[in-house]
């Protein structure tokens, strides 16, 4: 084991280390070009700050106050607003409609993350073993994926699963016999709105973790492999011995921003109520606080909620700060 | 030149470790064409969608829904972005390219400024919030844009700056900074200090050295912070809906929902032609940078 802890340490050749090699002694030589200055650095970080300040933070004060009060659209055109305290919270905790859409939340997102995770994995482990021309094609069809914007996507998607014309239906029919299909309504059926939705978020979310995990994946020493095999380890023991506790880390964080990215899913599943789905059947927390306040103009409750989500992501993501912050050794 | 890491182009230029570990065998040789086989199902199934977009855009509305699906444009014509474009209807896309032209530029650029600035703070300053400033812009991009979209929207409407470029600007430029200022730290402190420090030796100030010999060595990573910032402005589309609801102040993304709810399924030829000409500059943009995507969101956890 101590031969493949030394043969790791060339194998991540980065600025860093370079930086590292020329400074004798050691210690942290990034830091020693920091000065320890007054003035400057505020100066430089205040346009930033106040920007910030302006957009996120007072807004965000703000979320919390309103969602204290009893705020609708009287309050929208001057009416001064009642404080009910925790009246908001009562409401929305006691809620069926916010555990329906809580519950539907934390599912849809359970289930994409998942079939992101296992699909990536897959392709990443592939994209190794691929003959170069193949693998490039890969590449190349998975960034097309990646480059499209949200809005679009789902458009399309949704067009291709059109119940009279799309290319879906189509296929179904005419190449697989499956006359059930023919003007099949893919979005009425909350479940099946799912699915498509699933699949759009899906497609769009693979390429990242896929080429994230890759990258990891070719830093696992091949000669370990070779050891491993010499000794008489398959495939999968492998992967579960050697591959996966390499990839771990990485692994880790790719699954924390799809699940952070998932949960906040709005635009796929709004756009895709605009084609053909059933508002109240498939709201999603995003698309449900978007529903609450903007076009039900009940602020109140709309920020009860809308604080609600933004602990619950909060909390899920400390794991991911704290690891970012743990690599980046600030 | 920047500890950034660049995945899909380590596809290309360094084939894995791995594959040397498992050359060799003729059973291989079968898996390997049946993995090759399986790449080009999965090449299929990535772009098929990018394709039928622009396909169906491609088409007259009759053969679009007609009872045939062309799976070429025989019958090739412009006409969809012509109606697209020219359309003087209630919503027209003309201005709304031209909105989300100007609020993605202007959000750009002075993000890239003032970006530039705090990551020059953090990476060359020690001083006493530098942890909790990086810490604030950390958590900042964790907090969900539809739990403060009302929040916000109160906030410029409380400046008068609804529906108003200048409104939408501030906005996208807080919404791009956090995300812009992450990956600008990770450029410069890939540059390494020793470089400025030898400058400083041949007579430079100090300022002098960082922008003679830093600067110029920064470009690569302020194009690629740049572009991600255009691609993210550019795609926005909650902030934009609740901010700039009027017509001539919509952005392309609400002007495409517009187009899609007003035209509902009988027009997907022309909303396809949208959907077009509002995905094309992300995707040329998207592939020049694609290389350092990853690189803000898990540097350190892919150091190499």
């Amino acid at each position: 084991m101590t031969t493949v802890d030394q043969d790791l340490e060339p194998a991540a050749p980065s600025a860093v280390e370079g930086e590292r090699l020329t400074a004798p002694g050691g210690g942290k030589p990034q830091r020693r070009g920091r000065r320890a200055a007054g003035f400057t650095p505020y100066a430089l970080i205040t346009p930033a700050i106040i920007v910030l300040a302006a957009i996120v933070g007072w807004p965000l004060v703000q979320l919390i106050i309103t969602s204290f009060q009893e705020f609708g659209r009287a309050q929208v055109f001057g009416a001064p607003p009642n404080w009910v305290w925790f009246d908001n919270y009562i409401d929305v905790f006691t809620d069926p409609v916010f555990y329906g859409v809580l519950g539907r939340t934390l599912l849809f997102a359970g289930a994409c993350v998942l079939v992101t995770m296992v699909l990536s994995t897959l392709i990443a482990l592939m994209l190794v073993r691929l003959p170069k021309g193949f693998r490039m094609l890969l590449t190349v069809g998975m960034l097309l994926a990646w480059a499209m914007p949200a809005l679009t996507a789902t458009i399309v998607w949704g067009w291709m699963f059109d119940t009279a014309y799309g290319v879906i239906n189509y296929a179904l029919v005419n190449w697989f016999g499956l006359a059930e299909f023919d003007q099949h309504q893919w979005l009425i059926n909350p479940l099946s709105f799912f699915m498509v939705a699933g699949i759009i978020v899906v497609w769009g979310a693979v390429p990242f973790a896929a080429f994230t995990l890759y990258a990891g994946l070719t830093q696992v020493p091949g000669e370990v492999l070779e050891a491993a095999q010499l000794d008489g380890a398959g495939g999968f023991a492998r992967f579960r011995l050697i591959i996966f506790p390499y990839l771990k880390p990485i692994f880790m964080i790719v699954t924390m921003l799809q699940v952070i990215w998932d949960l906040k899913v709005f635009t796929q599943i709004f756009a895709l109520q605009d084609i053909g789905g059933i508002r109240a059947q498939t709201n999603t927390l995003g698309v449900y606080i978007y529903q609450t306040s903007i076009a039900g103009g009940d602020f109140g409750h709309g920020g009860a909620i809308a604080v609600i989500t933004a602990v619950l992501l909060m909390a899920i993501s400390i794991y991911y700060i704290r690891q970012v912050l743990k690599e980046e050794e600030l | 030149m920047s500890a950034a890491v660049t995945p899909t182009t380590r596809a290309v230029t360094a084939p894995g470790s791995l594959d040397r570990a498992r050359r060799g065998g003729g059973r291989r040789r079968v898996t390997t064409w049946l993995l090759s086989a399986l790449s080009v199902v999965l090449f299929v199934l990535f772009v098929f969608p990018v394709y039928w977009m622009v396909n169906t855009s491609f088409q007259p509305n009759n053969d679009v829904r007609g009872s045939e699906v062309h799976f070429f444009p025989d019958n090739f014509t412009l006409r969809n972005y012509e109606t697209v474009i020219f359309d003087p209807g209630r919503t027209p896309f003309l201005p709304a390219a031209a909105n989300s032209l100007v609020v993605t530029l202007l959000t750009v650029i002075i993000a890239l400024v003032f970006a530039f600035l705090a990551s020059v703070a953090v990476t060359r300053f020690r001083f006493k919030s530098r942890r909790a400033f990086i810490l604030t812009i950390l958590v900042i991009q964790m907090i969900p844009g539809e739990a403060m979209i009302v929040s916000v929207f109160r906030v410029v409407d409380g400046w008068q700056l609804l529906n108003t470029i200048a409104g939408l600007t501030i906005v996208y430029i807080a919404t791009v900074l956090p995300f812009t200022i992450w990956t600008l730290r990770g450029f410069v402190n890939g540059v390494p200090v020793e470089l400025e420090e030898a400058a400083m030796i041949d007579g430079c100030s100090r300022a002098g050295a960082f922008w003679r010999v830093t600067f110029p060595l920064l470009a690569p990573g302020l194009i690629a912070t740049g572009v991600f910032g255009f691609i993210q402005a550019w795609n926005e589309f909650i902030m934009a809906l609740v901010l700039n609801a009027r017509p001539e102040m919509m952005t392309l993304p609400v002007w495409l929902r517009t187009f899609l709810v007003a035209n509902g399924t009988t027009n997907w030829a022309g909303i396809m032609a949208g959907s077009t000409l509002m995905a094309i500059p992300v995707i040329v943009f998207f592939l020049i940078v694609q290389g350092r995507m990853t690189s803000g969101l898990v540097s350190g956890a892919v150091k190499g």
